[in-house]
């Protein structure tokens, strides 16, 4: 009988909670692959976990790093650089955060399984120095360090040991652990509800150790891939935030009047990619050698596009065609490099002609759905395109579900594929996508396993250089390099586009990281 | 051929051509059926352009409205979809492919269906038992699941599969679940036929159990198959639309009408109608025409019903 009011009394506190909540209800063309921050070294992953996992530093409005898990960080010597880690945070199931959880953190994310070494390589050893300091030292001097440690998120060894997930998920191989459908971390949100491919519940972690701009209690974030449901969901009133805009509807977008379109440029890079390793191509007419290990071929290959027609018709226009694989906003982009070479059917032709394929060959080409703006229109006429010099490309456009798993694995011989430098820095894609594959992380995305020691040579020392015009002359020469070998085809930086209904504001990273925290909805 | 002109002779003078003249719809749905096989059959030399011939590909004259519309060009009569294809010639090559993958699928399911159920039903007993239950689990199973499940499977044990692999996994996926229809259908009629004298004649006279199976029971219980495989043409075809539509169907590079409509569906909010309303129709011409084809065809070769 005494419990009777109080339980009445909760069961109203909990009905009132409930009207006053404010959803942020989320779409996007596909879902988060895993809760693991370590599992998957891409955009829209690391940026859905940077809500609930914290890194060290964090990149604010404007790009630059500002302190977030760390207060303060100083080098010590050219190798060295000490992080005064903030006090007073707690994880989600209360423990508290400290140093042991940053060095168990760097040892899982260089670990088997982890798809973060490129980020972990560098790194020569993590020292507790007490609670509250830590030290990284690198293996050689390494200016950029603090803008590569912006999407590690920090996970709690007490946690991850009593859940048995010290290894990260490796979607490559389909392992998954708890960390895949469970999550414990420092921010601002808590994961409540998670159920792939359909819905991804985070709720305000009130805990949090100061106040947020959002007055977001419940996010909820529903991957919708078909572009005109999308469309509907938000115009209907479904979901208050969506990305990314199908180009093709921008128009019928902001003609509803209640809704905003927000474009702005992407520091990602579409490029195309080709197995230059493998004795015989996997999928291809052609056997007992590789077509791409000849560079005549990746260049006709790079002529026969016609990119200014894909972006004027499949981009709509909203689309920068490039030549190099880094954007304008990226540090050491090259703007008098930023040349393609021309299109030119006719030369193409020659040139398959002389590599010994008068005829064309056939090979087979992978592509994804539902990652990247028109990604499979974008395919489709890159095949086109290639017809036209005789080359028959068999497409196989899959979800990203899928798609990334396979290409991982490598098990491919032509592919599209995006790339966003997480540090803002030209050193990121010459390590992931252009350095020569190793057990390291080195390569970890140049998935043709483009290989020139030369620029290999240059990376490395890119990596340790601290004057920036030696800096820049060296990554001038490194793309001169992969220029020449055409070791992938880049296409074009894509313009990113999300909508969202009046209610809510929000603020766009040229990385396309989506922050909740700084997401506001008024009340109706 | 001396006995030709009499089967026909025989069959013109027949009830069921005599059911046909005077029945509108099954004259128009049989024409209507007829004109949209002819398309995709002879796609090739109707249609004006090769949409799957990438190398003809105007990207440049991409999302093109239909000929009439402000904007049309007289050579894309129903306008163009985003890689530059003819929307009229994409229709009969998608037709082509719809039809073949329907018409293959329902030739295995008729074939494993048929030769099962004329086992059950002739050699009963344990058999009969043991097809039954499998026909049972077969049913209690969405069709479409099975489907999605054969190929799921199929793209797994062969991921690079070329189209002519991908078009035998999608037949086979909606083949599998279609077989039971036929089975049961032809069960029944087959315990009916078992009985009768001619059966038990030739069974005295000692012709072999296959014997009679094929050459003195199958005649005779062939009808409803007929009809039945008529209206699972229809079904087939939207099953394929369904499976294309789900993204385990055909390369996106050559369209079947699915396909084709999932990627105009993409295109509904931004005005470009054409996309969906063309292929949309031409699905709903060729399986409303097979239906009601098939509707009047079990009417008219059903004896109770004249």
């Amino acid at each position: 009988m005494k419990l009777k009011p109080t339980l009445l009394s909760l069961a109203l506190a909990v009905a009132c909670g409930l009207a006053q909540a404010v959803t942020l209800r989320v779409s996007n063309q596909g879902d988060v692959q895993s809760m693991d921050p370590h599992s998957l070294n891409e955009s829209l992953q690391l940026s859905f976990t940077g809500n609930v996992y914290e890194s060290l530093i964090e990149r604010d409005k404007k790009m630059a790093l500002t302190p977030l898990l760390a207060t303060k960080w100083t080098q010590q010597s050219p190798t060295v650089w000490r992080f005064e880690l903030r006090q007073g945070v707690t994880f989600h199931d209360g423990s508290a955060f400290n140093a042991d959880d940053v060095v168990f953190t760097f040892k899982r994310a260089a670990g088997e399984g982890s798809d973060m070494k490129g980020y972990t390589n560098p790194i020569k050893a993590v020292r507790k120095v007490s609670d509250f300091v830590v030290d990284i030292e690198t293996t050689s001097p390494y200016p950029i360090l603090p803008d590569t440690l912006t999407t590690l998120g920090m996970m709690s060894k007490k946690w991850c040991e009593e859940n048995k997930a010290e290894q990260p998920v490796d979607r490559r191989k389909g392992i998954e652990n708890t960390a895949s459908f469970k999550a414990n971390g420092t921010g601002p949100f808590r994961l409540k509800e998670r159920q792939p491919s359909v819905r991804t519940v985070l709720v305000r972690n009130f805990n949090y150790r100061s106040k947020i701009e959002s007055n977001v209690d419940e996010i909820v974030f529903t991957p919708i891939g078909n572009d005109a449901t999308r469309v509907a969901a938000l115009l209907s009133g479904e979901t208050d935030v969506m990305e990314p805009v199908p180009l093709q509807d921008v128009e019928r977008i902001k003609g509803a009047g209640n809704i905003t379109v927000l474009q702005g440029p992407e520091l990602r890079t579409i490029f195309l990619g080709m197995d230059q390793k493998r004795d015989e191509l996997l999928f291809s007419s052609v056997k007992g050698k590789n077509p791409f290990k000849d560079v005549r071929v990746r260049r006709a290959f790079y002529q026969a596009i016609d990119i200014e027609t894909i972006k004027s018709r499949v981009m709509r226009g909203a689309s920068v065609p490039s030549a190099l694989m880094v954007g304008a906003a990226v540090r050491g982009y090259q703007a008098d490099m930023n040349k393609r070479l021309p299109y030119d059917t006719e030369a193409a032709k020659k040139l398959l002609a002389d590599a010994g394929y008068p005829n064309g060959f056939e090979v087979g080409m992978n592509c994804p759905n539902d990652r990247y703006v028109n990604d499979s229109a974008i395919c489709q006429a890159v095949a086109a395109n290639l017809a036209r010099i005789g080359v028959k490309v068999n497409l196989q456009a899959e979800t990203k579900v899928s798609y990334f798993p396979k290409i991982l694995r490598r098990d491919t011989s032509f592919y599209l594929l995006g790339w966003t430098p997480s540090t803002v820095d030209s050193h990121d894609v010459l390590v992931a996508i252009m350095g020569t594959p190793n057990d390291k992380g080195q390569g970890q995305f140049n998935l043709g396993a483009y290989s020139n020691p030369k620029l290999d040579e240059l990376t490395a020392k890119i990596q340790s250089e601290t004057d920036d015009k030696k800096r820049n002359e060296m990554i001038r020469e490194a793309f001169k390099i992969h220029s020449d070998d055409v070791g992938h085809i880049p296409l074009h930086q894509q313009a990113l586009a999300w909508a969202y209904s009046n209610k809510v504001s929000l603020t766009q990273l040229p990385n396309n990281y989506m922050n909740f925290k700084w997401i506001t909805l008024k009340a109706k | 051929m001396p006995a030709a002109p009499g089967a026909w002779a025989r069959f013109f003078d027949g009830d069921v051509w005599h059911s046909f003249r005077s029945s509108p719809m099954a004259i128009g749905s049989a024409v209507v059926a007829l004109v949209c096989v002819f398309c995709a059959l002879f796609a090739p030399w109707v249609a004006p352009h090769n949409p799957f011939d990438l190398a003809t590909l105007e990207l440049s004259d991409s999302m093109l409205p239909p000929a009439w519309m402000d904007g049309g060009q007289a050579k894309y009569l129903l306008g163009t979809d985003e890689q530059g294809r003819d929307v009229f010639s994409a229709l009969m090559y998608g037709a082509r492919i719809s039809l073949l993958i329907g018409g293959a699928s329902v030739i295995v399911s008729v074939l494993v269906g048929v030769s099962l159920g004329l086992l059950a039903g002739y050699a009963g007993g344990k058999i009969d038992a043991f097809i039954m239950r499998v026909c049972d689990v077969m049913l209690s199973f969405p069709s479409i699941l099975i489907a999605l499940l054969i190929a799921g499977v199929g793209r797994a044990l062969f991921p690079q599969a070329h189209d002519s692999l991908a078009f035998g996994v999608l037949i086979l996926a909606i083949a599998l679940p279609g077989w039971v229809q036929y089975a049961r259908t032809v069960r029944g009629s087959t315990m009916v036929e078992r009985n009768k004298e001619y059966v038990q004649a030739a069974r005295v006279v000692g012709v072999s159990p296959l014997r009679i199976m094929r050459r003195h029971v199958l005649p005779n219980v062939l009808g409803p198959v007929l009809v039945l495989a008529t209206i699972h043409v229809a079904t087939a075809i939207q099953t394929e639309a369904t499976l294309s539509f789900l993204g385990v169907g055909v390369s996106p590079t050559s369209p079947s009408l699915g396909t084709f409509i999932n990627e105009g569906n993409k295109q509904l909010f931004s005005g470009a109608w054409w996309l969906v309303i063309f292929p949309g129709s031409m699905l709903v011409l060729i399986a409303l025409s097979m239906n009601l084809f098939g509707d009047w065809l079990r009417d008219a070769l059903n004896p109770r019903l004249r």
